[in-house]
């Protein structure tokens, strides 16, 4: 029960801070728009270009995104002494990481994902494209969250390592951006059935939340 | 809890900082921790909390049934581990929950410290010497045995070390135990004093190297 409240008690902390000042609710969500809304802009009006790679638009956009505030993810704790207070927990570090990490993803990865419907129209998606991208993002960005939590867990306690993290991460994003676009992509044609690459893409994200937690855990638990 | 600490040594960015430390605390004890800027007091607090791996030596506690030892402290140091947009209450609140073993309400806290008002406000409202109460208060929110307190006076006023004080007696009078690193001459009645000497002093460079300002 007390590590049921006490992880409670994190998620809910990380949502309240992600919407007050200073947090970084909206911001991936704004980033999200801008990167989909620019892509137009430099394609031309091409349309069936367009819906060809719009897919792998919102992909590219939502890697990106997630980025956005991964690096205060463990530093703002560690910065202020909360991660002190975190260790004294009676919990597990792996699970403090989960919290974090669950938190990270309802703030990011779940709002890209509900919005990718919405952002598909910028890039001429039909409603099939719209849907079946908006559930490889729902399957494939809390993978995103959980490698970026072992690279901000490493750089925490790195000033201005967001680039460092960012350089980390992103190599290990990869496999995900794969299988997302091709499942997206599989959905509106071609010869692969959409349901082969999407089970791959959820592998992915299981593999990816039991290393990640434990990779994260272990390098907070590093010391100095 | 009794707490026995043995042959301790501890070793950041490859130099020595302190050698054969060895104190052994009861319950009701207090132990003022002091030396020079730079001895090592931070860092025998951070190695009880867990934070900082030791050279050699041991640790034990006892009479807690299955806690580790950072199940079993509180600590409060210049990093006070508040969020500037929570209020004061939430803070409190928060640190209930994830250390368990509640006490008393985070208002009542307050109120014991003189900020009862403060309860609603962001904690970036306040001043230092209010943050550090805020900090302080957490010691009451959650019953632990161990206090380990890191400069516990540094920016508070007179009425407010007097009221710190008291929480101090209370504690030792329920059994639970005290380890205050300090400069100033704190207010603990029958108080061991452990003074870390600097190992090799003379010899040690006085800078300290990039990786300690971090």
């Amino acid at each position: 029960m007390g590590v049921i409240r006490a992880m409670l008690a994190l998620i809910g902390r990380d949502l309240r801070l992600a919407g007050r000042v200073g947090g970084s609710g909206a911001l991936s969500l704004v980033f999200f728009l801008m990167i989909v809304a620019l892509v137009p802009f430099a394609l031309g009006p091409d349309l069936n270009l367009l819906s060809r790679i719009g897919p792998a638009i919102l992909w590219l956009a939502a890697v990106l995104s997630t980025l956005i505030g991964l690096d205060r993810l463990f530093q703002a704790d560690e910065e202020d002494g909360s991660l002190d207070l975190m260790t004294a927990a009676p919990v597990p570090l792996e699970c403090v990481v989960l919290a974090k990490v669950a938190a990270h993803w309802l703030t990011t990865g779940l709002p890209l994902a509900l919005a990718a419907p919405l952002f598909g129209l910028l890039v001429a998606l039909d409603g099939t494209a719209m849907g079946a991208t908006a559930l490889t993002l729902l399957a494939g960005t809390p993978a995103l969250s959980f490698i970026g939590a072992v690279g901000a867990a490493l750089t925490a306690s790195i000033r201005r390592g967001g680039l460092i993290l960012a350089v980390l991460v992103l190599p290990l994003m990869i496999p995900s951006l794969i299988f997302g676009v091709s499942a997206a992509q599989a959905a509106t044609g071609g010869t692969v059935p959409f349901l082969v690459p999407l089970a791959v893409l959820a592998a992915l994200t299981l593999i990816a939340a039991v290393v990640g937690t434990l990779a994260a855990a272990a390098a907070l638990r590093w010391p100095e | 809890m009794r707490l026995s600490v043995d042959n301790l040594a501890c070793r950041r960015s490859g130099r020595r900082i302190f050698s054969n430390l060895a104190f052994a605390l009861g319950p009701g004890d207090a132990l003022a921790v002091t030396g020079r800027n730079g001895a090592g007091k931070s860092s025998l607090l951070a190695i009880l909390t867990g934070r900082l791996r030791p050279e050699a030596g041991r640790i034990t506690v006892t009479d807690v049934g299955e806690a580790s030892l950072p199940e079993c402290l509180h600590a409060v140091g210049h990093r006070d581990g508040l969020k500037s947009s929570m209020t004061a209450g939430e803070n409190l609140l928060f640190a209930r929950d994830l250390l368990g073993a509640p006490r008393l309400t985070p208002h009542d806290a307050l109120e014991r410290l003189g900020l009862g008002h403060a309860h609603d406000l962001p904690v970036a409202y306040l001043s230092a010497g209010q943050r550090r109460r805020v900090a302080l208060a957490r010691l009451l929110v959650c019953a632990r045995p161990l206090w380990l307190l890191d400069e516990p006076t540094a920016a508070l006023d007179a009425g407010s070390q007097a009221i710190l004080a008291a929480l101090m007696d209370g504690h030792r009078a329920g059994g639970g135990l005290v380890i205050a690193a300090t400069h100033q001459t704190l207010d603990l009645p029958g108080a061991a004093e452990l003074r870390i000497e600097r190992c090799a002093a003379g010899a040690a460079p006085e800078v300290p190297e990039p990786e300690e300002w971090a």
